[in-house]
């Protein structure tokens, strides 16, 4: 437990365990980001493969069916398990620093949330390996999906279930730490914009995964325990799935899209020199998204058929969601205006993402009109829009930030050179790839089609699609090349990484310790790096506390166990409709190792540890040389 | 960590948040409990829209099932429950360690016999032919009721495992933010019952 310790070379073993068991936050963030990485990847191919079968029409490069399961992980993959945890890193990583917190309210929560996730994931991605992939979309319409043959489906009900379960634990924690663990000072409108989406995407999270949960069990207990809430010929409703999916669904792409939001609000002002314009409204514009995203969901269900009034009602209140990220990006573009701009690699992203998102924004209002929806509905004009939000919005964030927050994170840089040519292959790649896609839509393409006829005017835009997408794959493939460089780099051991922080990480000396502060700042007011340093503040950093003994929480490898029961207990529930004799038992013993786990947490008293100051001041010397941290 | 030997005077007045572990805990249960209300509400409204639907023919309805003297004994056992753990805080904030493990036990005692009239009344229906297969109706009735039916095994299992470990060695700022936790979380419970007694039993009595 000793942090002098740490100096020594560890074995693998060690190592190994260490990040099995850790409850640091910035480990976590890691691993959350490679693990993010992991799933990018692996959905990425999946849409490559799609986008080859496209890319001629009577294309027979891959079956229907496998095609059906592709564009069914495609989407699960990269809305749960990639963009979700790559951000997740992020603010694991990040938040606790800028609120000048130790580590997060619930360290051991903060681990469960990981490896639920994780092993969701995993469990979702056996499908592939063990009897076919879920089929019937992302969505997954319970019409369709209650009578897909095989394992698919409940492959992606255990596996959405185990991750989300982790993901709402997240969204707790990350909620309780913003509220309570703020450094003296950090008030709430002193809080900067990341921190800020952080606090309500997790209060979105804390509000729309429920529902999930409860529709993902009705489908378990529908498909594999003959229930009856989905089949109708015994009282059951189909719709009841649509709406407790889209009452999560939409909800979750404001909860990806607000931290997108914020990290673009910490890059924004950093590279234009400029304080954040508008920083109360850009607050308030943040909360009324969140409370906005909750009240449209049905707009994903106009053509259900429930009626008119609603659909006006619905219409409504998403075309209002516009004003709220209008503010927004009117003030990304005025705190650019007549700054003294600098275009890095980060900076980059977030020019290219103002206009992609705003042309995904645009085309959201069209779809928001009733009528006109029915005209697109089901077309490649949904395809394109929800993908120029994602990418346009969501994935160049997350790679902007990469490269924004490497230095913290890693205490390495990535190659701005080639950063730059990576924006442009993934930037090109993906108007290429999805604006044509708007025209295919029109035209009249339905989406989720596995081939095309040939001859009905949508040959060349599907051909020059597909060209796109595999430029954005040489993007990704860049970008790896370049984090895989970024390990030979020099560490940058100093603070401010850019020479124009703002906000209170880029005052931490780098690398960063294990207990983050070795005294907890005092925060003087918005935008406290940048406040110290026109001070002339060499430390960039008042403190609120003497130099004292710290209190950090202990490792446990429980969470990783309570994860392994029910990772254990899903495969019981797989195989239940199949009849075989073990299923039940394997149920009763993986929620068994569950509960003895919690039970274990709860009984056993874990008060955490006290660095003391020799420790800290040894630390310091070790990591930043002679006469510590100055 | 040292312990700290308390008397009922130097005993602080909001033992559940003297820390920041406390007051973090406190905080997390309640945006736990704001995310449970999420979860029954999508049940709740699963359940109106299903109650009384079944296949052609389906003879059982809210009228033919329910019956409120077992659902009025049922409510008044889980909210004199609800006050036993009233009484357990009130100790807790007189530094009575007796105070609350005793009516901690009868809480939990409470729970069981809620617990107890609530399997046979599961029971009784499967055994008259609505079980959980039987129906779109069957089906929402018992997700409903059995998910609050398994919050009260939780929150049981969780209140003894409380009772066991400090019923020795008594209160301290690290076991009490634990139980003020369980007893909100009991409370919610609690709240959660009456619903399901106002909208499945005395709404479906109604008809």
């Amino acid at each position: 437990m000793s942090s002098v310790a740490v100096s020594k070379k560890k074995g693998f073993g060690a190592v190994l365990w260490d990040y099995l068991t850790t409850v640091d936050h910035k480990k976590l963030g890691v691993m959350y980001l490679f693990a993010g990485v992991l799933f990018f990847a692996i959905a990425g191919f999946e849409a490559l493969l799609m986008r080859i079968q496209l890319m001629v029409p009577n294309n027979d490069f891959i079956s229907a069916g496998l095609f059906n399961e592709l564009l069914t992980m495609h989407g699960t993959t990269m809305l749960f398990l990639a963009a979700t945890p790559l951000l997740f890193g992020f603010m694991n990583a990040i938040v606790p620093l800028q609120i000048g917190a130790r580590d997060v309210a619930f360290p051991f929560l903060n681990s469960l949330g990981f490896w639920l996730f994780f092993l969701g994931a995993i469990f979702m991605h056996l499908s592939f390996f063990m009897g076919g992939a879920p089929d019937a979309g992302w969505t997954s319409y319970a019409s369709l999906s209650l009578y897909s043959p095989g394992h698919g489906i409940d492959f992606y009900v255990l596996g959405l279930q185990i991750s989300g379960a982790g993901t709402l634990i997240s969204g707790i924690n990350f909620i309780v730490t913003i509220i309570t663990m703020r450094a003296p000072g950090m008030t709430f409108m002193r809080m900067p914009l990341f921190t800020w989406t952080t606090l309500i995407s997790s209060s979105l999270i804390l509000f729309a995964f429920p529902p999930l949960t409860v529709g993902l069990f009705f489908m378990l207990v529908d498909r594999m325990f003959g229930a009856n809430f989905f089949d109708h010929t015994m009282g059951g409703n189909t719709i009841i799935w649509e709406h407790l999916f889209w009452i999560f669904g939409h909800p979750e792409v404001y909860i990806l899209v607000l931290p997108a939001f914020g990290l673009f609000s910490e890059i924004i002002p950093v590279f234009a020199r400029k304080r954040l314009f508008g920083y109360s409204s850009m607050v308030f514009a943040t909360i009324l998204i969140g409370f906005l995203g909750f009240m449209v969901w049905a707009h994903h269900m106009f053509t259900v058929g429930m009626g008119p009034t609603a659909n006006a009602i619905f219409a409504i209140a998403t075309m209002a969601i516009a004003v709220p990220t209008g503010m927004k990006v009117f003030n990304w573009i005025l705190t650019i205006w007549g700054g003294s701009i600098k275009v890095t690699v980060p900076m980059l992203y977030a020019l290219g993402f103002i206009p992609s998102f705003v042309a995904g924004g645009v085309t959201g209002v069209m779809m928001a009109t009733a009528p006109l929806d029915y005209q697109l509905h089901d077309s490649y004009f949904i395809v394109a829009h929800f993908h120029y939000v994602i990418v346009g919005g969501i994935v160049t964030a997350i790679f902007g930030s990469m490269h924004y927050y490497w230095p913290i994170m890693f205490n390495r840089t990535l190659s701005e050179k080639l950063g730059v040519l990576t924006f442009w292959v993934f930037f090109i790649g993906f108007h290429l790839t999805f604006f044509l896609q708007h025209f295919l839509g029109l035209m009249g393409m339905p989406r989720r089609v596995f081939t095309f006829q040939a001859d009905q005017g949508w040959d060349l835009f599907n051909y020059i699609s597909s060209i796109g997408a595999i430029m954005m794959a040489v993007g990704v493939v860049l970008l790896v090349i370049n984090v895989l460089l970024s390990i030979k780099t020099p560490p940058v051991n100093r603070r401010d990484y850019w020479g124009d922080g703002r906000s209170l990480e880029w005052s931490i000396q780098l690398p960063v310790p294990f207990y983050n502060f070795k005294q907890t700042p005092l925060v003087r007011g918005f935008d406290p790096c940048w406040l110290e340093k026109q001070e002339g503040n060499k430390e960039m950093m008042t403190y609120a506390e003497p130099l004292g003994d710290i209190h950090m929480p202990n490792n446990s490898i429980l969470p990783l166990i309570m994860s392994i029961g029910l990772f254990i207990a899903a495969f019981g529930a797989l195989y239940h409709p199949d009849g075989v004799s073990w299923s039940v038992p394997v149920i009763v013993i993986g929620l068994g190792i569950t509960v003895l786990a919690m039970i274990t947490r709860s009984v056993k008293d874990d008060h955490g540890f006290h660095v003391h100051v020799e420790e800290v001041i040894a630390t310091e010397e070790r990591l930043y040389g002679k006469g510590g941290n100055k | 960590m040292e312990e700290t030997k308390f008397t009922p005077q130097t005993w602080p007045n909001h033992a559940e948040q003297a820390t920041a572990e406390g007051k973090n805990k406190f905080v997390g249960i309640w945006i736990f409990i704001c995310s449970d209300i999420v979860l029954f509400a999508s049940v709740f409204a699963t359940y109106l829209s299903l109650r009384n639907k079944g296949p052609a023919g389906m003879e059982f309805t809210t009228q033919s099932l329910f019956e409120l003297p077992l659902a009025f004994v049922m409510t008044m056992l889980l909210l004199t429950s609800s006050l036993t753990s009233v009484y357990a805080m009130y100790h807790m904030k007189n530094y009575n360690i007796k105070g609350v493990i005793t009516w901690m036990a009868i809480t939990v005692l409470l729970g069981l016999g809620f617990l107890g009239l609530e399997i046979y009344e599961f029971y009784h229906y499967v055994h008259i032919g609505f079980g959980y297969t039987q129906s779109a109706f069957s089906s929402a009735f018992f997700t409903l009721v059995g998910t609050h039916g398994l919050h009260v095994i939780i929150g049981l299992v969780w209140i003894t495992c409380l009772i066991v470990r400090n019923a020795k060695r008594g209160l301290n700022l690290y076991n009490a933010p634990k139980f003020y936790a369980a007893s909100i979380y009991w409370h919610f419970i609690d709240v959660v019952w009456v619903f399901i007694f106002t909208v499945v039993y005395l709404m479906g009595v109604l008809g």
